[in-house]
């Protein structure tokens, strides 16, 4: 036990004098999340305000066809520009970028629209990009409701009740809770987290196995007298300090982004505070020890630097399949997924962040799933170092 | 008192060691003289225990370092071919580390610390961290590490590597200390100069075998030969030794 601490005491000291750990470990693992996701909400909210508060601008051709429609359109708030475009001129427009939505009146409409025949109008943007399929959108319904009032029109000239033509009336019921909506933007979040928890101890794990046989000390530390179970324990505790450090910083990175983010302007919000960051720190606590040994297992079979950085890099990778698998088959909270580390951290910070109750149960399970993996991957290591292939 | 009884090692088809026997006596320094690839680290490495024989018993004071891995390391001091040192941390807390792990602390871990520093002439670079060591403060702070619990035994695989001549003279003198003061000395090296200066006796092996085993004069007149290289030459016969 004695020697379990020396060890880990050396690899805590000499790894905070190591400045590429303590970049990976307490600024890049922990704010590269928290950054990424102020800098996305950011721009999502300034898309939604584009959409809703700027006035509509399309391009029309044609407008003297039908004075009435124009009239309309400028009375809705419709900025107009009005170009005398053919439509291969207005195709050659959208797709230059030069116009981003063109209304095309064509001269038959006014002959059609007396004759009460249906009368074209061509609308011609570009789906591709989602900013001017939002503006074709909403010019589209600003057409249909032209065209909805003048049927109405029409209908009440002839002595027909309107109401006879809207045999159905569909009313949208949007169950999505400002929290609920919160969470499809924020199911990354979680993955941030447990990616800083992996990155806090990437060096260290590298430094502590493969650093150790790439600079030499390897064979002199394994004629010491000393337990190698005290070795490897010594080393994955000390990456699991780092990893600790790391998450807390990620946490307190995300609470502090989540305060300046106005979540509440694209109608959501996120149960994210000190108190829940605690809690946080809590469900992913096991998940430390897990990604502590499972790097320090596989940093353990490299022979340099180089190779550790390589195989690690795809370790940093693997919370993320079963965090995407659920996602794909849109898994929901249950017992049974408890077991499996990285999903079960991933669900739990999930349900916490939707203010929904969890099942104390489910804690339990979660965290004796992700220890017990954690125990399973240090007796390996440990069994690995006793071998004589460890001296290389 | 470092013995081994019919040491064998093969790794895959090689056969590295075969049934190499000899004793290192207190109070003496004793050579292990082969050409590079003789199987010397093999040997080496299977007596300080991180290699584990195919058969044979490798003892340190009697103590079989298979059996009692613990109790026999505690009476060896090693410093492996390859001697790293931590970059980030100081010789005093490298040395350090080491004598913790040896289970020597407190007051007896500064007091030898201080001793070994005052022996090695460590002084100007102790506080300093090992990163930009020479080579000589190198090997000063690792031979430190590996004497920093006073062991009675001491094994060193090819020390001088890589010294320079001042270097090499100190070494030479710190080991005719160790042998002065009763321990026992036990070395590899394929200079034959540094064997012949320094050791009581020596330990020729060639093609994973034990060729010789006797002192320096003795050898010397078993062959016929004037200088220790000449005879080293006549006993390996042809091809070195390398197997």
């Amino acid at each position: 036990m004695h020697a379990l601490f020396t060890v880990f005491g050396k690899e805590f000291l000499e790894n905070l004098r190591d400045r590429r750990t303590l970049l990976s470990a307490l600024l890049f693992g922990p704010l590269f999340g928290p950054l990424l996701f102020g800098l996305m909400v950011s721009r999502m909210l300034n898309q939604s305000v584009v959409e809703s508060d700027e006035p509509l601008r399309i391009t029309l051709s044609g407008g003297e066809h039908a004075p009435g429609l124009t009239r309309y359109l400028e009375s809705q708030g419709v900025k107009l520009s009005v170009e005398n475009l053919s439509e291969t001129e207005a195709r050659a427009a959208v797709h230059g970028g030069r116009a981003q939505v063109v209304v095309i009146i064509p001269k038959e409409f006014a002959a059609r629209f007396i004759a009460a025949t249906p009368a074209p109008v061509l609308l011609v943007a570009d789906s591709t990009d989602s900013q001017t399929r939002k503006i074709a959108d909403r010019a589209r319904n600003i057409l249909g409701a032209y065209a909805s009032s003048i049927a109405q029109l029409r209908l009440q000239a002839r002595g027909v009740n309107p109401l006879l033509a809207a045999p159905v009336a569909v009313n949208d019921v949007d169950v999505a809770t400002p929290t609920g909506r919160a969470v499809v933007v924020l199911g990354f979040m979680t993955y941030f987290v447990l990616f800083a928890v992996l990155m806090g101890g990437l060096y260290l794990a590298i430094d502590s196995t493969a650093g150790e046989r790439e600079r030499g000390s390897l064979e002199a530390l394994l004629s010491l007298p000393v337990p190698r179970s005290s070795l490897v324990g010594g080393k994955i505790l000390a990456t699991c300090a780092y990893m600790c450090i790391s998450l807390a910083l990620s946490l307190t990175a995300f609470v502090c982004v989540f305060r300046f983010v106005p979540l509440e302007r694209l109608g959501m919000s996120a149960n994210l505070n000190p108190g829940t960051a605690l809690i946080f720190f809590a469900i992913c606590l096991p998940f430390v020890p897990l990604g502590a040994a499972l790097m320090t297992f596989v940093a353990s079979f490299t022979r340099s630097y180089r190779e550790a950085q390589t195989y690690l890099t795809a370790v940093l990778l693997v919370p993320t399949l079963p965090i995407a698998f659920a996602s794909i088959y849109s898994l929901k909270t249950r017992s049974a997924l408890m077991f499996i580390p990285s999903l079960s951290q991933h669900l739990l910070m999930t349900s916490v962040l939707k203010d929904e109750p969890i099942a104390a149960l489910d804690v339990w399970v979660s965290a004796g799933a992700s220890l017990a993996a954690a125990l399973l991957l240090m007796v390996l290591t440990a069994r690995h170092w006793r071998r004589e292939t460890m001296l290389g | 008192m470092i013995e081994a009884k019919n040491l064998s090692k093969r790794f895959g088809a090689v056969e590295a060691v075969r049934d190499i026997s000899f004793v290192a006596r207190d109070g003496e320094i004793t050579g292990i003289l082969g050409a590079n690839g003789a199987g010397k680290s093999t040997c080496l490495r299977m007596l300080y225990g991180v290699l584990t024989p195919d058969s044979g018993l490798a003892c340190i004071d009697g103590m079989d370092i298979g059996g009692e891995t613990s109790k026999a390391r505690a009476h060896l001091g090693v410093l492996p071919h390859a001697a790293g040192l931590y970059g980030n941390l100081t010789a005093r807390e490298n040395i350090h580390y080491f004598g913790s792990l040896q289970g020597v602390g407190g007051e007896r871990l500064a007091s030898r610390t201080a001793e070994l520093v005052g022996i090695l002439g460590m002084e100007s670079f102790i506080e300093r961290r090992a990163k930009g060591f020479s080579q000589g403060q190198r090997i000063k702070t690792a031979l430190a590490r590996a004497l920093i619990h006073d062991p009675g035994n001491i094994v060193l695989d090819e020390p001088t590597n890589g010294l320079d001549v001042m270097a090499i003279r100190n070494l030479r003198e710190m080991l005719l200390a160790l042998k002065a003061q009763g321990r026992c000395v036990l070395f590899s090296s394929h200079v034959m100069q540094e064997v012949a200066a320094l050791c009581d006796r020596v330990v020729i092996i060639g093609h994973g075998r034990v060729l010789a085993d006797a002192t320096v004069q003795s050898i010397r007149e078993r062959s016929g030969a004037p200088t220790l290289e000449e005879a080293f030459l006549q006993v390996l016969g042809d091809g070195a030794g390398v197997s």
